[in-house]
């Protein structure tokens, strides 16, 4: 265990790179300090120490020069780590346009992978290099917490709603992947890999599995089979609204509040429908709550997302 | 007058420091009720704020009528926990102890009407938990409001059964005579506590019952 | 007086040896020993469930305990070490024993309430281990919900409960301390001329009223959840897992300056007494513990960074968290100024002294890595920062609880402690604790999750560093255990004041009477009066009982 013993991890990531910078800022800072410190202690304590039982020494001016300084040098310094620490957090917050769309489900204890494509994957995430990944992702039972140190990305997934992470991958590799929020006895095998790869092998992969249906194309499957499309016509001759473009859309409730349609309100609608109704339309719309599983809500709304402005029209993966 | 009662405890140097440190003591303690209680209030201060819809629905089903009443009834027993103090400043023993008394009544009043309140609860099963019944598409997040009105109400409940206690000892010490003019810091103290109780119940009258009662 | 003898005049210890007189006592001084007696016994038991751990982390298969075992494990450590050590031990011992005595005052403003509080503590204790021995509670200290409110197996409500209870006697131990000290102080004793230690307790006690009824609620509330099912945490129903991180890291955060202002205390009495030489800005020491308790108020969420909070309220946590580490940076500045051409002796408490100060600058640096937002994100809920926290809890506050007990054992016992063996422990103790929680920052950075049984074979180095850190480290506190209890009988007699201190503590006898001062003392003099007073000479006026 004494060889290759690792001290730093990969960096394999567009973030991991900017972290990094940051986190040797505040190493910096914090050697300067810490030397600083127990050297003065040091010498202080060597050069004054006690020579004679009755030595009394003369008390020293306390000048609030010295006071403000130590003060304000360091809130100084501090600045810089927190509008740095801010910029960065806004960077991981905000993933690019043009992100692939992976969906992500934590349960006890196993990590849930759908790429739209179609492929599944249980603890192992397949993804090509240099493309930005958008992760939506929720639990179906405690708190989880997606981490994947070589990308310095963690999130915590949350039973009862989405949250997003993305990535950009720049070395292709295997990655580990830990579950970081303690969810039970299995919490420590809850890990897998993220793996890497460059993207014509990534292509590849993803053409080489069993053929499988695109996550928008399951999602559709589900909209005709669980009777949504009954009453969510194209042409809006149906009882709810026609769903055309819907996903951020703002939308209006009977309460007057003006929401927006993301992946949040729609899951919530399709649980809960009694909760917000769209103004303008009876309360009518029945729950699918035990009906539906988290993956295939992720598989609805891809479709949702996937349905444009125009009638009817959606685009095939 | 007891003479025992009027020297103050050893570790203070005179009575006036004892009764500020009385003071001092009760107040502080307020505020950690004040922190208890706040952690509950915000909690449904959350829930109504996502859920105003659901929450407004459930507050009907609380009797509001018995609700006013309780409001009534706490606010006349701070009218008499006042009047016992009053009395206690001038000494007067049967007046602070009927005030006390009548305190006492009072409280054990609310505490019957809220008795009532529950178990009409339960009949009609409001209670949270696996017989909990309320109309969709609510029966989730109603069952929300009634946690927190369970919640809130049983411990303002037990504040008030605590209340009673101190108070009846308060009964018992103005029969033995150990009250003067100078030295009622116990019933002025515990009167605090009691005013306090009821002012809690003055918050959670109106955040309880009276969502959404104008429509 | 050129030998002092063993103190046979009446003194608080031997006024009656009943067991009744100890049980049933309301003298501070005893309280303050029956709470120094629990939270040994305490800490052995949590020590012990750490031991285990950290053993098992030897190899990376982790399977020494199985999985439900260990997780029961890290749970009760820190919840033994938290609650019924960390919190009761600096205010309850020695905040106990020498507030009074430090103020001038006989006793605590209220001392049945002070006994209650021991026994309330007992009573938590007892639920809660209870809870342990009849299969624990495996959700970790911080009892997450849906877990611990829905999913968990385990004794969720009784250790609840348990710590529920133990949360009101820190409450009315807060309430009687802050009572104390702006009601009782003796003549003369105004508020700038109180010692440091007194502002830190105030300012810990601050924390204790405000913020553990919260936690208290946040029991409740999982409580009644788990009995009833009322949903207000379970987002099938409609409740808010989130909401339950809020309401109890709103205590938690908090508590964390609850278990270190009362160690900065200690360490602002040690640095002037050994320096001889009074402190170096006493008053933005004294403000610095205060903005500490009300500013760590406002830093909760920086524990929920990656929890789902918006971006907005993770940059006003971020800037808070920044804006708390100020005092304690003024702090560590304030006492390496005060070192500063004074008269440096290497005693065992000035060792420890000098430890805090390290460890702590280490530990809360790292707290500034946390605080960090961008940072933040890779190394939250890994073994970086269960190595920042330990910085802060062991390395600093445990040091500082060590450093007090050797400073104030002649005043408690009457008794000095062997002087070589205090300081070879404490060197051991720095030793094992450096290398016991070093790696486990690099482990974090690298990425090794907390509370985790096994991991990847290659982390197992650094594992194994720490583990062989922690068996130093538990030599090093064994030491003494063993020392300490010696000197009960073999120590030699201490005196008065055996180290030439300033503060009314030292100018009664050791150990002192029930009553603390004959007479009511008059302060004259400002605090760390060393300059005035002759050097290593015991000043003239003890007040002295007639003797028996």
């Amino acid at each position: 265990m004494w060889r290759d013993l690792p001290l730093f991890p990969p960096e394999a990531s567009t973030y991991a790179a900017r972290e990094d910078a940051l986190f040797f800022y505040l190493v910096a800072v914090s050697v300067v300090f810490v030397l600083l410190i127990f050297s003065l202690v040091a010498f202080f304590a060597i050069r004054y120490r006690r020579r004679a039982p009755d030595e009394r020494p003369r008390p020293t001016r306390e000048p609030l020069a010295l006071e403000i300084a130590w003060s304000v040098i360091p809130l100084g310094l501090m600045v810089i780590m927190f509008v740095w620490g801010a910029h960065l957090f806004f960077y991981a917050s905000n993933p690019p346009a043009g992100a692939i769309e992976i969906s992500v489900v934590g349960k006890q204890w196993m990590w849930k992978f759908q790429h739209p494509e179609g492929p599944r994957e249980i603890d192992e995430l397949h993804v090509p290099v240099g493309v930005p990944i958008r992760l939506t992702m929720t639990s179906e039972d405690v708190i989880h917490s997606f981490f994947v140190p070589a990308f310095r990305i963690k999130r915590d997934v949350v039973p009862g709603r989405y949250v997003t992470a993305w990535f950009q991958a720049t070395k292709t590799g295997a990655y580990h992947l830990f579950c970081s929020q303690y969810c039970g006895t299995g919490h420590a095998s809850m890990t897998g890999q993220v793996i890497v790869m460059n993207p014509v092998d990534y292509e590849r992969w993803l053409r080489g599995g069993a053929s499988s249906v695109s996550q928008t194309a399951a999602g559709e499957l589900l909209f005709q089979r669980l009777g949504c499309s009954s009453c969510h016509k194209a042409d809006n001759t149906g009882r709810g609204p026609s769903l055309a473009g819907v996903f951020g859309r703002p939308v209006q409730l009977t309460t007057g509040q003006t929401v927006t349609a993301d992946e949040s309100y729609l899951r919530e609608h399709i649980l809960t429908p009694g909760q917000q109704v769209v103004a303008g339309y009876p309360r009518i719309m029945p729950t699918f709550k035990g009906l539906i599983s988290e993956d295939q809500l992720l598989q609805i709304i891809a479709y949702l997302k996937s349905l444009t402005g125009s009638e009817g029209a959606q685009a095939k993966q | 007058m007891s003479e025992s009662t009027s020297i103050n405890a050893h570790q203070f140097e005179t009575l006036e420091q004892q009764h500020e440190a009385g003071w001092l003591g009760m107040w502080i303690f307020l505020a950690t009720e004040v922190m208890f209680f706040g952690g509950m209030f915000a909690g449904y201060a959350v829930y109504r704020w996502s859920y105003p819809t659901a929450f407004a629905q459930a507050s009907r089903e609380l009797e509001v009528v018995l609700g006013a009443t309780n409001t009534l009834v706490l606010i006349c027993s701070s009218l008499t926990m006042a009047l016992a103090v009053h009395a206690a400043g001038r000494g007067e023993r049967k007046a602070i102890m009927g005030y006390l008394l009548a305190t006492i009544a009072l409280g054990m009043v609310f505490l019957g009407i809220k008795g009532l309140e529950y178990v009409h609860k339960f009949e009609h099963h409001l209670f949270p938990g696996s017989s909990f019944v309320f109309p969709t598409p609510f029966q989730r997040t109603a069952q929300i409001f009634f946690s927190f009105y369970f919640a809130m109400t049983g411990m303002h409940a037990l504040h008030m059964v605590v209340g009673v206690g101190l108070l009846t000892a308060l009964v018992i010490r103005a029969w033995r005579n150990e009250f003067t003019p100078q030295h009622h810091a116990a019933v002025e103290i515990t009167g605090l506590y009691w005013h306090f109780v009821d002012i809690v119940w003055i918050f959670l009258f109106p955040l309880l019952y009276l969502i959404d009662r104008h429509r | 007086m050129n030998e002092i003898t063993v103190e046979r005049r009446q003194n608080y210890l031997n006024v009656s040896y009943t067991l009744k007189s100890w049980l049933l006592t309301t003298d501070h001084k005893r309280i303050a020993l029956l709470y120094l007696f629990s939270i040994t016994l305490f800490f052995f038991i949590g020590a012990v469930f750490a031991g285990v751990m950290r053993l098992n982390l030897l190899t990376p298969q982790g399977d020494l305990v199985r999985a439900e075992t260990y997780d029961t494990l890290f749970t009760m450590h820190g919840l033994t070490m938290i609650f019924f050590f960390l919190i009761p031990s600096i205010p309850g011992v020695l905040g106990n024993f020498l507030i009074p005595m430090m103020i001038g005052a006989r006793d605590v403003a209220f001392p049945r309430l002070n006994l209650a509080s021991w026994y309330i503590f007992m009573l938590g204790g007892l639920f809660t281990l209870t809870a342990a021995a009849t299969g624990g509670v495996d959700t970790g200290w911080t009892f997450y919900t849906p877990y611990s409110s829905i999913y968990s197996n385990s004794n969720v409500v009784l250790t609840v409960t348990g710590i529920f209870i133990v949360g009101f006697s820190s409450i009315l131990t807060g309430l009687n301390f802050m009572v104390t000290i702006h009601k009782m102080r003796a003549p003369g004793m105004t508020w700038f001329r109180l010692p440091l230690f007194i502002w830190s307790l105030y300012a810990t006690s601050l924390i204790f009223i405000l913020g553990t009824p919260v936690l208290a609620i946040s029991l409740v509330l999982i409580g009644l959840e788990r009995l009833f099912h009322l949903g207000i945490f379970d987002p099938r129903l409609g409740g808010d897992p989130i909401l339950f991180q809020h309401l109890f890291w709103f205590y938690s955060h908090p508590a964390v300056y609850v278990m270190i202002l009362p160690g900065m205390g200690v360490v602002s009495e040690l640095i002037p007494c050994f320096s001889r030489k009074r402190i170096f800005g006493y008053h933005f020491v004294a403000f610095s513990s205060l903005s500490i308790a009300v500013i760590g108020f406002l830093v909760w969420g920086h524990h929920m960074f990656v929890s789902g909070q918006s971006v907005y309220a993770g940059m006003a946590f971020s800037a808070l968290s920044f804006l708390v580490a100020v005092p304690s940076a003024i702090k560590v500045f304030n006492w390496t100024a005060t070192l500063y051409r004074g008269s440096i002796a290497f005693s065992t408490p000035m060792l420890y002294a000098f430890g805090f100060i390290g460890l702590f600058t280490i530990g809360g640096l790292t707290g500034l890595f946390l605080a960090t937002l961008g940072v933040d994100i890779h190394v939250h809920d890994t073994y970086f920062v269960i190595a920042h926290f330990h910085y802060i809890m062991v390395g600093s506050a445990v040091m500082g609880f060590l450093g007090g007990i050797h400073f104030w054992w002649p005043k408690i016992t009457g008794r000095l402690y062997p002087e070589g063996w205090g300081r070879l422990a404490a060197l051991i103790i720095f030793l094992g604790f450096n290398l016991t929680f070093f790696p486990q920052f690099i482990l974090g950075y690298l990425g090794m999750p907390r509370r985790y049984h096994m991991y990847p074979p290659e982390f197992q180095a650094l594992n194994v560093l720490s583990t062989a850190g922690a068996s130093i480290l538990g030599v090093g506190y064994l030491l003494p255990l063993a020392y300490l209890l010696w000197s009960l009988w073999y120590g030699k007699a201490a005196g008065a004041n055996p180290w030439g201190a300033t503060g009314l503590e030292w100018q009664t006898p050791s150990p002192p009477p029930t009553e603390n001062f004959e007479v009511v003392p008059v302060v004259t003099e400002e605090p760390y009066a060393y300059s005035t007073m002759e050097a290593g000479v015991v000043r003239e006026h003890i007040h002295q009982r007639a003797p028996v």
